[in-house]
């Protein structure tokens, strides 16, 4: 089969990003000199609905939104699985339906076992 | 690719750049009537006539603010967050298909930027690396409101993701090719996807508001608990490119969306009414634009009648039921496809 579609074709895209840099770059620039320049102390500081500040914001937060990210990064993969599997579905026919319902039933189990162990539970 | 076609590339660059700016601006505008009326109030009227002046006045205003950054602020990537978030919403854009094709002297124009094969994937990588722009922006501002928003945010957007990219799956399925313009192409007529596949529509909509961060799914930046949510710290056009950027990409949102499911610039009766082609061309690409008109107004109609979602219960409809119901919706389009094709029985 031949390459219909070579790396040539990801030149605009290219364009595209030096045009939209171009633009970014240059509105934070142009803000920077065009705004008011007022410092003050308390203007600085770290917004805490006006009243004195307390510590710094480098601290722990909750362990949920670190597991959540791991689960994303493993289903994340799985799906990617998927799509190749899904381009060309009519080719590989009953045969890989077949293969990809076994992939997606171990899948399920992994995500059950999630469920069971309320992995997914915010309280 | 030759010269001819590069320029044609650049020029198209930069109108698709204008319009969805202006179409960002005015949804702004567009968002306060709507508001407006829905509250039945008058929403802006001083600036122009009918208000019409006020997204270039709020413009304006951002540019000259004054430009505030914290002190505990970590200053480089300060800057990066805002500028990430605008980045990646201005690249999305780069896949989609704005038209047919037009012939001007047997010289033809393709109103796409890039007729990529791995189309929709490279609208996925652009919208999960958005991520960065609230995660960077919140964790930089050394502000606890922020860094709660921020990761409230990224929990959010990598969630919805998955139910995302699984309930396109039954679409590519269908179509077989991962290229919007084939999508598109498929479509022709009123033979639109959303016939076939209606609920992956309605997850991948829900899905879309939740990646936009827009009401119910605001939670990222639920102003009665956040304050503003990784914004908060922000001033002058670094909170523009936050509040611009979620526009951008509704509106790119809905782009996507009129092309996976409502034909993109495909209409009813386009091949019979006899039309020339460069007519349908330009027909299409009006469509294609009422589509997208439609789903921003969607948008807002969904974000100012209902109420914001509890952090618990967001998590839980992305997880335990957008994931399975596209998985079920999966199974269940691989089998009618399979008994159509006659391979199974």
């Amino acid at each position: 089969m031949q390459p219909t579609h070579i790396p040539i074709d990801y030149l605009p895209i290219f364009m595209q990003f030096i045009f939209a840099f171009g633009f970014v770059a240059t509105t934070i620039l142009a803000t920077h000199f065009l705004g008011p320049k007022r410092a003050g102390k308390s203007k600085l500081e770290a917004f805490e609905c006006g009243i004195e500040s307390v510590g710094n914001a480098r601290s722990p937060f909750s362990i949920k939104y670190f597991l959540t990210a791991i689960l994303f990064v493993l289903f994340d993969i799985e799906v990617i699985f998927m799509y190749p599997w899904a381009v060309n579905f009519r080719e590989l026919g009953l045969q890989g339906f077949v293969a990809m319902l076994i992939f997606i039933s171990l899948l399920l189990v992994g995500f059950l076992y999630e469920i069971r162990r309320k992995a997914l539970d915010w309280e | 690719m030759d010269f001819i076609t590069l320029i044609d590339k650049s020029v198209l660059i930069v109108i698709i750049f204008a319009v969805s700016l202006v179409t960002a601006m005015y949804s702004t505008y567009g968002e306060r009537k709507i508001a407006a009326f829905f509250q039945d109030r008058l929403g802006p009227t001083n600036a122009g006539p009918w208000g019409l002046l006020q997204p270039l006045a709020d413009g304006g205003k951002l540019f000259m603010k004054e430009e505030i950054i914290p002190d505990q602020a970590n200053k480089a990537l300060f800057i990066l967050g805002p500028s990430i978030a605008m980045l990646t919403a201005c690249m999305t854009s780069a896949v989609i298909p704005w038209g047919k094709d037009l012939y001007f002297f047997d010289h033809n124009i393709v109103l796409q930027v890039a007729d990529v094969n791995i189309g929709l994937l490279y609208v996925f990588g652009v919208v999960s690396l958005g991520v960065y722009g609230a995660l960077i922006g919140g964790w930089a501002s050394n502000n606890k409101f922020s860094l709660m928003g921020a990761i409230r945010a990224a929990s959010q957007n990598i969630s919805y993701e998955l139910a995302m990219g699984l309930s396109i799956i039954s679409i590519i399925m269908l179509t077989g090719s991962l290229s919007l313009r084939d999508i598109v192409e498929q479509q022709a007529g009123f033979n639109w996807n959303i016939w076939y596949q209606p609920l992956a529509f309605l997850i991948f909509f829900v899905c879309a508001l939740a990646e936009t961060n827009r009401a119910p799914f605001d939670l990222p930046e639920c102003e009665t608990e956040l304050v503003g949510g990784y914004h908060t710290e922000y001033s002058s056009m670094k909170l523009g490119f936050y509040l611009f950027a979620e526009y951008i990409n509704m509106f790119i949102s809905a782009a996507v969306i009129s092309a996976l499911f409502f034909g993109g610039y495909n209409f009813p009766f386009m091949n019979s009414i006899g039309l020339s082609s460069n007519a349908i061309a330009l027909l299409g690409v009006g469509f294609f634009f009422i589509k997208i008109l439609f789903f921003i107004f969607l948008f807002m109609w969904v974000r100012w009648t209902i109420p914001r979602f509890r952090y618990d219960q967001l998590m839980k409809l992305g997880w335990e039921i957008l994931i399975p119901l596209s998985i079920v919706n999966i199974i269940i389009t691989g089998l009618v496809i399979l008994i159509k094709e006659g391979s199974l029985f």
